[in-house]
């Protein structure tokens, strides 16, 4: 079956248990995690997740909505943005 | 991972911090299968067909802003110049039909729809001049019909008869409405585009399919971004790296475009590369000018720092796309641009700066408020002198002015959400009154000998 790509990225203050709620939510989705990367910028933790949806029931729209609360809760940004865009803008 | 840690985060940023988004998806609609002799059954195919359209419209765009993250702002519609679809109907089908697009744009949930018009540069049918003395009625009894005329072109010349009437116009049209804001939903124009996705002069041109879905790519944020990060470099290397960020958000603004088109089974039409502003904090073309190093946007260097900017923004949109059309030049709104304003308030802007700066890349003049008792010669003539640039350099110009009834130069007036908040500009008094009032046609000019 193809992928079906999607960055999930977070931005906020550096602190316990983004990573383990984040990953939380996408498993509960059936959604698996391909890679992750993180780290600290100008002062922000910064954290991007790549995701394959291929296999879960949820929506891009299902996944936002799971995150609200997190956002909520930790104060954070949570992006969830299909893979292709970043083809389009990032390579020729 | 296929791409670094900063590779992703550039594109969150651009969307979280800088107000990257997708100003407009508009369809273009052919209309001329809904004429029928019966005015009731044509009204009635028009409004099946705008809103059966408009619904998927609002509805895909939807989809694809989740999929993307990357905010649509409007969703718009324009269709066959009016005009030319009411050639054989009775008198008062313009106005029958603009109310019947309205009507269909309210329940589709479109928030403009474009295309009350006319293509008059050469003469005009009476069809047209039916259409062109209905614009008052229309516009202060619709809600969301925008208008637009192309009174001239490099090929045919300029239609100053036309241009007589729409001094008048004009000034009716802003009597008949508060603060004279009719006046923003109507723009005149020389070469106007048939693909253009920006109101209020969107119209879906003869020479275009049935459907054609075209969009408007919006980021003066990004841009004035990248121009604060570089602050050290010269204009060469300047003008390379907002090359590199225009190729970006152009490559963005075509996948979603048409990812868009292929939803809704309609052929995929244009990007339009235009920087658009708006009153949101730092997303102000005048902002990436006066970073640039302008003091304030209408300052001598301006011109050239616009022509700079627009120059690189078209070199990378030509390589990310090769669909680019529409306008694709700057808009420097006044009203919807707070940096633009303020350079009115200060005195740092003159209208006469404003029609220099369209000489090297802007698309006109573009929502500026004037003293309400300006002669109506005195408008034609601003008119003419503005469309006179864009049919001697072969470019689209347009203009889009509201003389505010009771108001002088100097006021404040605020045209309220979008259409933002201005101050009057100041015009010259002088008449140009035996001029205009010559009429007939300026020829086309010679397009050999450019200097």
């Amino acid at each position: 079956m193809p992928k079906d790509l999607v960055f999930i990225t977070v931005i906020g203050k550096d602190q316990k248990g983004i990573i383990a709620h984040i990953s939380n939510a996408v498993f509960k989705h059936n959604i698996n995690i391909e890679d992750l990367n993180q780290k600290v910028m100008e002062g922000y933790f910064v954290m991007t997740m790549l995701a394959d949806m291929a296999d879960s029931k949820a929506s891009i729209a299902d996944i936002k909505r799971e995150f609200t609360e997190i956002e909520k809760q930790m104060d954070l940004r949570i992006q969830v943005q299909h893979e292709n865009i970043f083809k389009a803008m990032h390579r020729v | 991972m296929e791409y670094s840690l900063d590779e992703v985060m550039e594109t969150v940023r651009m969307t979280l911090y800088h107000n990257f988004d997708i100003r407009t998806v508009t369809l273009g609609i052919n209309l001329k299968d809904c004429i029928d002799p019966d005015i009731e059954s044509f009204k009635s195919n028009v409004y099946d067909k705008v809103t059966e359209y408009g619904k998927r419209l609002v509805n895909e765009a939807g989809k694809i802003e989740d999929k993307y993250g990357v905010p649509i702002i409007n969703k718009r519609i324009s269709v066959t110049p009016v005009s030319l679809i009411v050639e054989s109907c009775k008198e008062d089908a313009p106005i029958e039909i603009a109310k019947t697009l309205d009507m269909a744009s309210r329940d589709a949930n479109i928030d403009f729809i474009g295309g009350y018009g006319a293509l008059v540069q050469k003469g005009m049918t009476r069809s047209d001049s039916r259409l062109i003395d209905s614009l008052p009625e229309m516009l202060s009894s619709t809600e969301r019909v925008c208008a637009f005329l192309n009174v001239a072109s490099t090929l045919s010349g300029m239609n100053m008869d036309a241009i007589i009437k729409l001094g008048n116009i004009l000034k009716d049209i802003a009597s008949r409405t508060d603060n004279g804001i009719g006046c923003t939903k109507f723009a005149v124009f020389s070469n106007a585009p048939e693909d253009n996705p920006f109101m209020a002069g969107a119209f879906h041109g003869i020479g275009e399919p049935d459907f054609s879905l075209n969009i408007g790519i919006s980021g003066p944020g990004v841009v004035r971004s990248v121009v604060e990060k570089n602050r050290e470099c010269d204009l060469t290397g300047l003008s390379e790296v907002i090359k590199r960020t225009a190729f970006k958000i152009t490559r963005a603004g075509e996948l979603i475009g048409r990812e868009l088109a292929l939803k809704m089974e309609v052929p995929f039409g244009i990007v339009d590369i235009s920087l658009a502003s708006t009153n949101k904090v730092g997303d102000s073309v005048a902002g990436i000018v006066e970073m640039m190093g302008i003091e304030r946007i209408g300052a001598p260097g301006s011109t050239a720092a616009l022509a700079l900017l627009i120059d690189a923004v078209k070199k990378g949109g030509a390589m990310a796309s090769g669909n680019v059309g529409g306008l694709s030049g700057t808009f420097i709104p006044v009203s919807e641009d707070s940096g633009m304003n303020e350079a009115v308030r200060s005195g740092a802007l003159s209208i006469e700066k404003l029609e220099a700066l369209t000489a090297v890349c802007s698309v006109g003049l573009d929502m500026i408020a004037i003293p309400g008792d300006t002669p109506a010669e005195t408008i034609s003539a601003i008119i003419a002198d503005e469309l006179s640039i864009g049919v001697v350099n072969g470019k689209t110009t347009g203009v889009r002015l509201i003389p505010v009834p009771g108001k002088k130069a100097g006021d404040y007036v605020n045209f309220g959400g979008l259409l933002g908040e201005t101050y009057v500009m100041d015009i010259s008094t002088f008449s140009s009154r035996d001029f205009i009032l010559r009429g007939g046609r300026m020829p086309a000019p010679i397009t050999s000998m450019r200097n």
